[in-house]
C-alpha cells in the first residue's frame, strides 16, 4: 500500500471513530478520550482507560460496529496496555466538551501527579472556590465536587 | 523468567487482587455513607480489573486454554495463591480500613517494581495498576487518620482493626518475590500515617504464613463458595 493510501485509511478510521461516543460520557468520542491510539497496517490499536472500567467491552463493540458500518470490516482491533492511558491524551476539543457537559476536565499535563490536590474549576460558573466531596464517583474516571459559589455539585474527570 | 515461575508469579498477583476485590465488594450497599460505598466499590472494581489482566496472563503462559474466568471460578481453595491478609473478613469499617491500609501501601510499592520489571506483559499491567492503587492507598491512609484521631470509639476500633490484621503483614514480605527490600519503605509509610493518626505500631507477633502455598484460613473457602456459586452450579453459563 502506498504511503498516501495508508494515510487516507488512517484518516478514514479516525473520522469514523470520532463519531463513536464514550458509552458513559456520550459528549466525548473515543478519539477525544485518547482510547484510539494508532493504525498499524490493517490493525487499529486501542487502550483501556482503567483496568476495571466496565465500559471497555462496550467501547470495543461500538468501535467494531462503526468500522463494519463504514465498510472496514477487515480492520483488526488490538488492545494494548502499554504505555498506560493517561488523561493527558484527552484532546483540547474533548476537554471543552466535558466542561460544556458539566464535567470539570483534568488540566493538561496533570496526569503524572494524579493523587495530588489541584485547583478545580466549577464547570458551571468558573469559580475556583470548590470542594471535593468524594474522590471516587459514579464511574472509575470521575470524582465528586461542589462549588461553594454557585452551590452546584459537579463531577470532575480525575487526573490519571 | 521460566514459564512456570512466571505463571506462579502472575497467579499470586491475580489472586491477591481478586480476593481483595471480592471482599471489598461485600460492602456494596452497606457502607457507613454513600461516598464510602462508592469508594469501596470503585476500589473493588479496579482490583477486579487488575485480577482479570493478571489471571488472563497466567492462563496465556500456562497454555492450557484457561482464561481469567476459568482460573477465578474453577479452582478450589488449595489452588489459590493469595496472601492471607486479603481473605480476612471485613469485620467493622475500621477493620476493613486497617486491611486496606496495610495492603494498598504494600501493593503500590510492589506494582511500582513490577512496572519496571523486564517481563513486558507483567510490566504493562503493573504500570496501569500503580496509578489506580495510589488512590486506594491515599483513601485508606486518610481514614486511618480520621478514625485514629477521631472519637474514643473510633480510635478503639481502629486500634483493634490494626491488631487483628497485623499478624498477616510478615507474609507480604516473603522472600519469594524479592520482597524484603520493600519492607523499609513500607514501614516508613505505615509509621508516617500512624504517627499522624496518634496511633502506635501494633506489638510484633509471630506472623501467620501459608497463603502462597495454598494453606489458607477458613475464611477463603466461604468467600469462594459465594463467588463461585453460579459457575459451579451452571458451568459455562453466560448472559
Amino acid at each position: 500500500m502506498s504511503a498516501a493510501a495508508e494515510l487516507s485509511l488512517k484518516d478514514r478510521i479516525f473520522e469514523i471513530l470520532s463519531q463513536v461516543p464514550d458509552p458513559e460520557i456520550p459528549c466525548v468520542s473515543v478519539v477525544d478520550l485518547g482510547i484510539v491510539r494508532e493504525v498499524r497496517g490493517q490493525t487499529l490499536v486501542i487502550t483501556p482507560t482503567y483496568t476495571g472500567c466496565p465500559a471497555t467491552i462496550t467501547i470495543e463493540q461500538d468501535i467494531r460496529a462503526a468500522l463494519d458500518r463504514g465498510g472496514l470490516s477487515d480492520i483488526r482491533i488490538e488492545t494494548t496496555l502499554s504505555p498506560p492511558w493517561t488523561t493527558d491524551w484527552i484532546s483540547d476539543e474533548g476537554r471543552e466538551r466535558l466542561r460544556a457537559y458539566g464535567i470539570a476536565p483534568p488540566p493538561k499535563g496533570a496526569g503524572k501527579h494524579s493523587v495530588r490536590e489541584t485547583t478545580v474549576e466549577c464547570p458551571r460558573c468558573g469559580s475556583i472556590h470548590t470542594q471535593e466531596i468524594s474522590r471516587f464517583g459514579s464511574t472509575p474516571c470521575k470524582s465528586l465536587h461542589r462549588c461553594l459559589d454557585c452551590r452546584e455539585p459537579f463531577d470532575r474527570f480525575k487526573c490519571h | 523468567m521460566a514459564d512456570d515461575v512466571l505463571f506462579d508469579h502472575a497467579l499470586r498477583l491475580g489472586d491477591d487482587a481478586l480476593v481483595m476485590g471480592q471482599r471489598l465488594s461485600e460492602w456494596c450497599g452497606h457502607a457507613p455513607m454513600l461516598e464510602v460505598d462508592l469508594a469501596l466499590a470503585n476500589i473493588a472494581l479496579d482490583l477486579l480489573g487488575q485480577a482479570t489482566h493478571f489471571l488472563n496472563l497466567a492462563g496465556e503462559i500456562e497454555g492450557k486454554g484457561r482464561d481469567a474466568d476459568a482460573l477465578a471460578f474453577h479452582r478450589d481453595v488449595l489452588d489459590f495463591r493469595n496472601c492471607l491478609l486479603v481473605e480476612q473478613p471485613n469485620g467493622d469499617f475500621a477493620q476493613t480500613i486497617a486491611r486496606q491500609f496495610l495492603f494498598s501501601n504494600w501493593q503500590e510499592l510492589l506494582m511500582r517494581e513490577i512496572a519496571a520489571a523486564p517481563e513486558p506483559r507483567l510490566a504493562a499491567i503493573g504500570a496501569k495498576a500503580v496509578k489506580e492503587i495510589a488512590y486506594h492507598a491515599k483513601f485508606a491512609s486518610e481514614w486511618v487518620v480520621r478514625l485514629g484521631d477521631g472519637t474514643a470509639e473510633s480510635r478503639t476500633r481502629m486500634i483493634a482493626g490494626l491488631e487483628w490484621m497485623w499478624r498477616f503483614v510478615d507474609e507480604l514480605f516473603d522472600p519469594m518475590d524479592g520482597a524484603p527490600s520493600r519492607r523499609g519503605e513500607w514501614d516508613a509509610r505505615i509509621n508516617r500515617t500512624l504517627t499522624e493518626a496518634g496511633l502506635e505500631l501494633p506489638k510484633p507477633r509471630r506472623g501467620a504464613m501459608g497463603g502462597r502455598a495454598g494453606h489458607h484460613s477458613e475464611h477463603l473457602g466461604h468467600l469462594l463458595t459465594e463467588m463461585q456459586f453460579l459457575q459451579r452450579a451452571y458451568p459455562g453459563a453466560t448472559w
